[in-house]
């Protein structure tokens, strides 16, 4: 029971100074730790670098911390879906740093992973590609990419057990599995915490050795692009 | 006449193959999905974690933990299966999938494609497009032949920033197909939209290209 902290504030204390590096998971709304975006948010640290696919929108997800000026630097793949985003990069009062969303992904698994840089053919002629180291293999270009690692990493799972092994569920998992790795300490909200035990261990998608604070929190889960069908047509 | 853009998403169904696992991009190739021909066993993936696309929820169905890459809400169907964004990648990278239909704002002769940043305006960011490009196996790009302003877009060289160098198989626009030529020698005209001329698609290509034979 000792990974179980109470809520946001206490699984967060300690944790946060100016200055550092937070990953957050989630593609889009889908998947983000939203309770514990909200808690760095008030907590009031500064200076932020972040690494996630995206940058929330407006007043939701990272967003809350853009408009709080919180952030001073994003690594990212798409960033559209947000004007006070576009405003303060404009404006110059915010560093970006645009990677393939592959490549992202992958930074963050070799960084969990111990693997200091990886070879790719993802950017191989592009702005991407420029300043970094290009090798050639059996006939074909590839960019070196570093593994990255972050302060703390902040990541949304659907259940745990009391020893922090998780489940994710549907597309929410996303960036979630690899940042939890990549994190130097991991926290995980979770819609509910099961008994240990409870969980087929087949079945965890992240093991606890990853997680070192667990809380459980209640998620508004916005939808970004309400897409439906009309039942009439078949 | 120019192709609609159903009709291109028509058209662009017929790269599809038995058996294959394909990336739609957002766009008209999304709609190639409502042309799947009937009995063919075709799974869309979506890279941000899912093989096995369904359609759009019915209404009040919508569930915010399943959506695409385009963040719209859709459904899970019996084969579908969920995995991570590194998992997803390495089956792009890796060469697992067999087909991408992409949108592009250039494309050139030699396959380059240009798809992600116009200078001097906002860019939002590559997302998956150039892992896409890079690592799946056949790459057909689908997109109106001329821009706006009525200019080429199949190009000698690309003017834009690149996504990626020499990976367009294929480029099907309102009015014609190109095939990019393995051989590295240049594009090759394989069809004309219907009620389209030879002339016609030459003037409206600033790219250098064959003919192929029975269609001049």
């Amino acid at each position: 029971m000792r990974k179980i902290y109470a809520d946001v504030t206490s699984a967060l204390e300690g944790l946060t100074f100016d200055g550092m590096t937070v990953m957050s998971g989630g593609f889009g709304l889908c998947g983000i730790p939203e309770n514990l975006i909200a808690g760095l948010k008030a907590s009031g640290v500064k200076g932020l670098t972040v690494i996630s696919n995206n940058a929330g929108v407006d007043g939701f997800g990272l967003g809350q911390l853009l408009e709080t000026k919180q952030i001073a630097k994003m690594i990212s793949s798409y960033v559209g879906e947000n004007k006070e985003f576009e405003r303060q990069y404009l404006a110059g009062e915010l560093q970006l740093e645009f990677n393939p969303q592959g490549t992202l992904a992958e930074r963050i698994r070799a960084g969990g992973a111990g693997i200091p840089a990886f070879f790719t053919a993802t950017g191989v002629g592009t702005l991407v590609a420029e300043g970094k180291e290009v090798r050639n293999f059996d006939g074909r270009d590839y960019v070196m990419e570093t593994g990255l690692i972050a302060d703390l990493a902040i990541i949304k799972a659907w259940k745990a057990d009391e020893r922090g092994n998780l489940v994710f569920r549907k597309t929410a998992r996303n960036f979630n599995p690899m940042m939890a790795t990549a994190g130097k300490v991991t926290v995980v909200e979770v819609e509910e915490i099961v008994p240990t035990g409870s969980l087929d261990p087949d079945s965890i998608h992240t093991p606890g050795v990853y997680v070192d604070r667990l809380i459980q929190t209640v998620s508004e889960k916005r939808i970004e692009q309400r897409t439906v069908r009309s039942r009439e047509t078949a | 006449m120019a192709r609609t853009r159903e009709q291109l998403a028509e058209r662009a169904a017929k790269e599809l193959q038995d058996g294959f696992y394909v990336n739609l991009g957002i766009g008209i190739p999304t709609l190639v999905a409502n042309y799947i021909p009937a009995g063919m066993e075709v799974t869309l993936q979506s890279e941000n974690g899912m093989l096995g696309m369904g359609p759009f929820p019915y209404e009040g169905e919508e569930d915010p933990d399943l959506i695409n890459a385009g963040k719209q809400t859709i459904t899970e169907i019996p084969e579908s299966s969920y995995f991570s964004s590194a998992d997803s990648f390495a089956m792009i990278r890796g060469g697992h999938i067999n087909l991408s239909i992409l949108g592009a704002m250039e494309v050139a002769q030699n396959g380059d494609i240009a798809n992600w940043m116009i200078p001097g305006k906002l860019v939002k960011g590559m997302g998956g497009a150039m892992d896409l490009v890079a690592g799946v196996k056949r790459v057909v790009v689908v997109m109106d032949h001329a821009n706006k302003h009525g200019q080429s877009k199949v190009l000698k060289e690309c003017t834009l920033p690149l996504t990626g160098t020499g990976v367009v198989s294929r480029i099907i626009t309102d009015l014609a197909v190109f095939d990019v030529k393995p051989d590295g020698s240049g594009l090759e005209l394989i069809e004309l939209a219907e009620g389209v001329t030879l002339d016609e698609v030459a003037a409206k290509t600033e790219a250098a290209y064959t003919v192929a034979a029975g269609l001049g």
